[in-house]
């Protein structure tokens, strides 16, 4: 009997242990800084002191991401269809606007580190290995329970894309759109505008990444998928779906959909990026990027009704 | 013909009810009364002191409360666990025309692998052959490959439905399981068995079909059910290729909401399946050995 107290004397102790130790968040409030540099500065809860650690999904894909891998060493894949995908290299849409962002906290390019992590991983509780996540993450209520987000840095519209010469290209409106099987990337607002507002006949299916479902597409498991327009703009461009088009895009039901930067919930560093994605919105940048990375599509609209 | 044949040679059966005889233990006690009720006593007190402790310390670890809202969160539960439930008719569709086909394919491929003689030497190899290498590739791999593989061909009449194609990959891998389950229980039917069936004028085929299987079946009934129940939680896999079933549903509904909740709904519900299983499958091994020990003592 003796023995198992000390056993349990032991456990106890153990568990006290593990109690004290903190939380490594700091929850202190940075001071208001008249720019989002001094706000930044303020800011004691990097993962890494002096560097803006940013997370992104690996491969990154187009139109988010550009530029070409550099060989030697990078842990970033290329877009396997495309041969391109850098976040290091400030091309791409995505890209662009994260080295914008960083430069108004302050942050040299130099300064930027990018670490390869998968969309599922940026949500999950605990400490984040990142500063923020930025990989066209769709800002929802619910959501923003478990992380926090940015203000929106691009509004989201959902497009079709199909074979070329299949009579789902023919469709204009949703009730058009009824009888096909469809497919979506998991995690995805398109899966949800598929269920919440196309409703069709059949279940859609779900794939784990982009390239599956592009390969369902091209193996004729589905009949279309959806994806926000840009990547639907480039999936048809690049060849990675043969023989494909975009049969059009969809019109905003209920709030307009947008991407936001995730970060742990309670980061103080969120204030100092929505005062920085404020100051490039006003000042034109933002526009400009987008312009320079994202084509102003002109895809007819697929109806509600 | 008796249930109760000698165990031959490298029967895995033994290991089975070693397992079991171990099982039965948990509970009981041994020695006198006495020295049982005190047993009884301490394992008691053991139990609560260890889940008192367990549960203490995981509720005061620092990430307690986190893990609190994005794991357990009853609210999530309860209004995701209808669809989930749902989806989970399409694991159980899976698993019961999967092992319906297995069932089938296993045993031929272990009749195969035990025709006797030089002659079969190549349809040997064949079925030696098919079960490494269907044991050796993950199963995750046979599902993506023919998935998106099979339909992509397009050939005429290949069906095109993930759902078709993951039940044909759960099929070749478990088959491959099965086959060596199988082929133990026809080992361990004794030769004299087969020998005495021949003597009273039986087939080779006959001898095979009246003799040895059915002794060989009755006796991995429950290594049989044990790969069912792997075939069961295998069906979650199926969803890589667009199947939204149980585990895929609990996906979509963890990334719409960032929250862990709907996996441990999903996760129930396979519990809830197998956990009846398992304890059937003791009970059939208990049963077993039973009576072979009673046969033992006559």
């Amino acid at each position: 009997m003796r023995k198992l107290l000390a056993g349990i004397a032991i456990v106890g102790l153990f568990a006290a242990a593990c109690a004290e130790e903190n939380p490594v968040v700091s929850t202190a409030s940075p001071s208001p800084g008249a720019t989002a540099a001094d706000c930044a500065k303020g800011v004691s809860s990097y993962t890494s002191a002096g560097t803006l650690t940013i997370a992104t999904d690996n491969p990154a894909y187009a139109p988010w991401f550009g530029g070409k891998v550099s060989q030697s060493g990078s842990p970033w894949k290329a877009d396997p269809s495309f041969g391109r995908g850098d976040p290091y290299s400030g091309e791409g849409f995505e890209s662009a606007v994260a080295y914008a962002v960083a430069g108004e906290l302050g942050f040299a390019r130099g300064a930027v580190a990018w670490i390869p992590l998968n969309f599922n991983q940026s949500y999950k509780p605990g400490p984040k290995n990142f500063d923020l996540y930025i990989g066209q993450v769709s800002y929802s209520p619910v959501r923003a329970q478990a992380v926090d987000f940015s203000e929106g840095y691009y509004d989201v519209q959902q497009a079709l894309v199909a074979k070329r010469g299949t009579p789902i290209t023919d469709a204009t409106t949703f009730a058009d759109l009824q009888s096909y099987k469809l497919g979506a990337q998991i995690g995805t607002t398109s899966y949800s505008y598929i269920v919440e507002n196309i409703q069709p006949d059949q279940q859609p299916s779900v794939y784990d990444n982009p390239n599956d479902v592009i390969a369902a597409l091209n193996a004729g498991q589905i009949d279309g998928y959806l994806v926000d327009a840009p990547t639907a703009y480039v999936n048809v461009l690049i060849g990675e779906v043969p023989h494909g088009e975009v049969v059009g895009q969809f019109p905003t039901i209920g709030d307009q959909e947008h991407f936001g930067m995730v970060f742990q919930k309670g980061n103080p560093l969120v204030g100092c990026v929505n005062q920085a994605i404020a100051t490039l919105e006003s000042d034109g940048t933002l526009d400009a990027i987008q312009k320079k990375w994202l084509k102003t599509l002109t895809y007819p609209f697929i109806e509600q009704s | 013909m008796s249930s109760a044949g000698p165990p031959g040679p490298g029967d895995r059966l033994h290991i089975e009810d070693a397992r079991a005889a171990r099982g039965s233990r948990i509970l009981s006690t041994g020695r006198g009364r006495r020295e049982g009720r005190r047993a009884v006593f301490i394992a008691v007190a053991s139990t609560v002191v260890f889940f008192t402790v367990l549960v203490v310390v995981v509720v005061n670890s620092p990430g307690w409360l986190e893990i609190k809202r994005s794991f357990f969160n009853g609210e999530l539960f309860m209004e995701n666990l209808p669809g989930i439930s749902r989806a989970f008719l399409l694991n159980v569709k899976l698993f019961v025309v999967a092992e319906i086909f297995i069932l089938v394919l296993a045993l031929f491929l272990a009749v195969l692998r035990s025709l006797p003689g030089p002659v079969f030497f190549p349809i040997r190899i064949l079925a030696v052959g098919y079960t490494d290498l269907f044991r050796g590739v993950p199963t995750i791999l046979v599902i993506y490959i023919l998935g998106f593989g099979a339909p992509a061909l397009q050939l005429r009449g290949v069906p095109k439905s993930p759902f078709v194609w993951g039940v044909v990959a759960l099929v070749l891998v478990y088959s491959a399981y099965v086959a060596e389950v199988y082929r133990a229980g026809i080992e361990s039917v004794h030769p004299s068995q087969a020998a005495a069936a021949r003597s009273l004028g039986l087939s080779r085929w006959q001898t095979l079909r009246l003799v040895v299987i059915p002794q060989a079946v009755r006796r991995v009934i429950p290594p049989l059910l044990n790969d069912f129940i792997g075939l069961q939680k295998d069906t979650a896999l199926v969803a890589s290729i667009g199947v939204v079933e149980a585990f895929r549903t609990a996906q979509i509904d963890s990334a719409a909401t960032f929250n862990f909740t709907p996996y441990l709904a999903s996760a129930l519900l396979f519990v809830v399946i197998t956990i009846p299983l398992a304890r059937f499958t003791d009970a059939l091994i208990a049963r077993d050995r039973r009576r072979r020990q009673v046969a033992a003592a006559l």
